[in-house]
């Protein structure tokens, strides 16, 4: 399939009739790779707790590996319980002292030195966040770091303004807030727990990613920096027995978690019964329909970034195509096209689409999934590409003929695969899009705008866009419904999870 | 702007070294992100040998224009980003805090530190406001019929403003910044008696990302000034600070004429010093215009 013609041109499509550019060899990309120098790396990172980096109680420290070269950079602490105990317990004492006391403009004030901090710091913690988890500079650079600023930022701005967003009911801080984070947007992730969290009065304990501690770390070093009272920022580093031992923490108020609906039902029964404030954020396969009358080529932008942005290792990634049948072979033969257009390798180089997947298991995941779909009988279409002989890569996969039972239709494959599959009607394309059992996200294409609203109705998911895909926004409300989470991040709806309001006393 | 320097000659030799003469600021008039002089050649003494520009009719006009021209960009700038301007006002006021406080204490001001510190933290919130805004007060409609129906504020455009005389710093960032937050322009009438700290307030709006025109600064006779912003059908809002009653109505007649949106305000200084009240979502819905759409559900 991968037409090389030789130094490139136009040719002319056998399919459409089309006049097209061919890329051929002789426009070549150079390297282009991001300095590391001022990533802000050392060789030992230990735990953030109580405003200062501490050398684990009990445990060593462990390797970590970089996605794009398989080879360990740092050495990252591996906490026990015991360093658990001690960042709750300065988390307590932040909140019920020198946190707690502060007025709430004073609050925000801190948030937006930090917010500001972060957009100075952008560059640095861009290069620091892709070599931990190989998530492309370009969009470590220009989606992650702004989208973390203006997180922080825009709850900076609730702090003195929380008693407006709840129709007259007086919110209270709930104490101390576990955050367990996901290794796809370690950092991100990270500010969209943190800012409402303190924009709300609480104190955090956070726990990053196994794979993926070290911005975190450097941003509770960053608002250490800027003048937090110590122990209002509190991260963790290791593996899930921490996680556990966080989330069932008898000091802890409030549980937020992203991340598997495997792990989220786990942490949901433990704490059942305890108290605490959940806040979950799961995945699910999320599906893209594409309808005869959209605007095809501006769809296929949507649906490979839907796919394949982050290597698809986004929780509400678009893996699930859903395709009018009468466009579905020329979609198609535009969305090969434009994979194979796709460039994937060194995540620090500016030109990457795609860098590795987060991790060898997640590797192994993403392949037994492709091996799966092969064996129920989809079309496997893999763009022929020299993948780096080091690192976690997995080339831009697409599957035909898929059907609703197959595995890769109903699993959360989180790697760059997308499954497509067809409908005739709106009432089908609805009823295929609902059928599992998540629901955080779904993309809608057409140029109808009545059917666009009228369909964004009946999907069942937290989140639709229409003409669009991957739209974030602090001010915009992100979460899920059915499997897909409890409660909602970003707008004012997002400040519910973390508030306390007169009547749940 | 441009100033031929004086030729006084070179220093004479009698004078002691060590005296050294101080330089005088003159204060002009702020205008689509210049500083100008009064068209009319008019001034008025502030006492140690400093005037400040009586603006004319024709200032005002000007002034109008310039906020005219800012408007368009301004209402479209994102919320996100107006926030991200307001904060770096705070920013720079912060930074000319000394400045500032000699201007206030100039002024006449009982506690210029404290009036600072408000003045700053007033700056901050309003910075907050700007994307929340229409987080309270829009609405999905639920129409009885098969229909998308949202509301959402906008801005009105150019809102003549009429600042508070005291607190004259507080006073002015507590009524501008929610002007600009929601993201109208606006052309300022300084407050009397201190009109000083407004100018040297438009220097640190001059130094900070507000964009040309966001904020014009006039200082001048109200009496002269105000009736022509409420008869100008460039202005679309009016909010008017410590207005006689008398003063009020006749106001609010010349404002029919294209039927501004009016206020008229009068606040105790504690009012101003009261963050809650000061600060609410209500300074910013005043001078916003309510745009509904609608859409048909359905093929």
């Amino acid at each position: 399939m991968l037409k090389l013609i030789e130094g490139g041109g136009a040719s002319q499509d056998r399919r459409s009739g089309e006049r097209r550019l061919e890329f051929g060899d002789r426009w070549p990309y150079e390297p282009s790779p991001e300095a590391i120098d001022r990533a802000g790396l050392r060789d030992r990172w230990d735990a953030f707790i109580d405003g200062r980096f501490v050398p684990p109680a009990e445990g060593g420290y462990a390797a970590d590996l970089c996605p794009a070269t398989a080879e360990p950079f740092a050495a990252v602490a591996e906490s026990t319980a015991a360093d658990v105990d001690s960042a709750v317990a300065a988390a307590r004492r932040a909140f019920e002292g020198a946190w707690g006391r502060l007025a709430p403009l004073e609050r925000g004030k801190h948030l937006f030195r930090l917010a500001r901090a972060v957009q100075e710091r952008a560059r640095e913690l861009a290069v620091l966040e892709t070599l931990d988890s190989g998530k492309p500079i370009q969009a470590s650079r220009d989606f992650d770091l702004p989208l973390v600023a203006s997180h922080l930022f825009h709850h900076a701005g609730w702090a003195d303004k929380l008693e407006w967003a709840f129709h007259g009911r007086t919110p209270r801080p709930l104490g101390v807030a576990a955050q367990v984070m996901p290794w796809n947007f370690p950092l991100l992730m990270a500010a969209w727990k943190i800012a409402p969290a303190l924009a709300c009065g609480n104190t955090v304990v956070l726990k990053p990613a196994e794979t993926t501690p070290l911005s975190a770390l450097r941003l509770a070093e960053i608002a250490s920096e800027v003048g937090f009272p110590p122990g209002v920022v509190n991260v963790v580093p290791g593996g899930p027995s921490v996680g556990a031992a966080l989330v069932t923490h008898r000091g802890v108020d409030q549980v937020a978690f992203t991340g598997s609906t495997e792990v989220g039902k786990v942490i949901r029964r433990a704490v059942a019964g305890s108290g605490k404030r959940l806040l979950l954020e799961l995945g699910g396969p999320s599906a893209h329909l594409v309808f005869a009358d959209a605007p095809l080529d501006q769809a296929v932008e949507g649906v490979i970034a839907g796919a394949f942005f982050h290597q698809g290792q986004v929780c509400c990634a678009g893996a699930r195509l859903l395709v009018e049948e009468s466009v579905h072979d020329v979609f198609v033969a535009k969305l090969r096209d434009r994979m194979e257009t796709l460039r994937v390798g060194d995540p620090l180089d500016k030109n990457t689409d795609l860098g590795p997947v987060g991790s060898a298991a997640q590797l192994a995941r993403v392949r037994e999934l492709v091996a799966s779909a092969e064996a129920e009988g989809a079309a496997r279409y893999s763009v022929a590409r020299e993948l780096p002989a080091r690192g976690w890569y997995v080339a831009p996969t697409l599957f035909t003929g898929v059907a609703l039972a197959h595995r890769i239709a109903r699993e959360e494959i989180f790697g760059p695969v997308l499954a497509v599959l067809t409908f005739r009607t709106d009432t089908e394309a609805v009823r295929k899009a609902n059928a599992t059992s998540s629901g955080l996200a779904a993309g809608v294409w057409t140029s109808h705008p009545g059917r666009l609203l009228e369909l964004a109705r009946g999907l069942e998911a937290g989140v639709v866009w229409a003409n669009s895909y991957h739209r974030f926004d602090p001010t915009s409300p992100f979460g899920g419904c059915k499997e897909s989470g409890l409660g909602r991040e970003g707008g004012r709806q997002g400040l519910a999870a973390y508030v306390r309001l007169e009547e749940d006393a | 702007m441009t100033e031929r320097p004086r030729e006084d000659g070179p220093p004479r030799r009698s004078e002691p070294e060590a005296a050294r003469v101080g330089i005088r600021k003159t204060w002009k008039l702020f205008v689509g992100g210049a500083f100008v002089r009064g068209e009319s050649g008019r001034y008025r003494p502030l006492g140690g040998g400093e005037t400040c520009p009586l603006a004319s009719r024709k200032d005002l006009r000007d002034a109008v224009r310039a906020a005219a021209e800012a408007s368009a960009r301004w209402s479209r700038t994102s919320a996100l980003l107006r926030g991200q301007i307001l904060y770096r006002l705070a920013e720079v006021l912060e930074a000319r805090r000394a400045e500032l406080s000699a201007q206030l204490a100039a002024g006449g001001a009982p506690a210029p530190p404290r009036e600072l510190d408000l003045a700053i933290d007033r700056v901050v919130s309003f910075a907050g406001w700007a994307d929340k805004l229409s987080l309270l007060a829009s609405t999905v409609n639920p129409v009885a019929g098969p229909y998308l129906s949202v509301s959402q504020p906008e801005p009105i455009g150019v809102v003549g403003l009429v600042a508070p005389g005291r607190p004259a710093l507080l006073g002015l960032v507590g009524t501008l910044c929610p002007l600009i937050a929601a993201g109208n322009v606006a052309v300022v009438v300084a407050g009397e008696p201190d009109p000083r700290t407004a100018l040297a307030f438009a220097e640190c709006v001059a130094t900070s990302d507000v964009p040309p025109g966001v904020v014009q600064v006039l200082t001048g006779d109200r009496a002269e000034l105000v009736p022509v912003l409420a008869r100008h059908l460039g202005v679309r809002g009016l909010d008017v600070w410590d207005a006689s009653e008398a003063d009020a109505r006749e106001l609010e007649q010349l404002a029919a004429d294209g039927m501004k949106r009016v206020a008229f305000r009068s606040w105790a200084v504690s009012a101003f010093e009261d963050a809650r009240r000061a600060s609410s979502p209500a300074m910013l819905e005043r001078f916003v215009e309510t745009k509904t759409l609608w859409h048909p559900l359905g093929a």
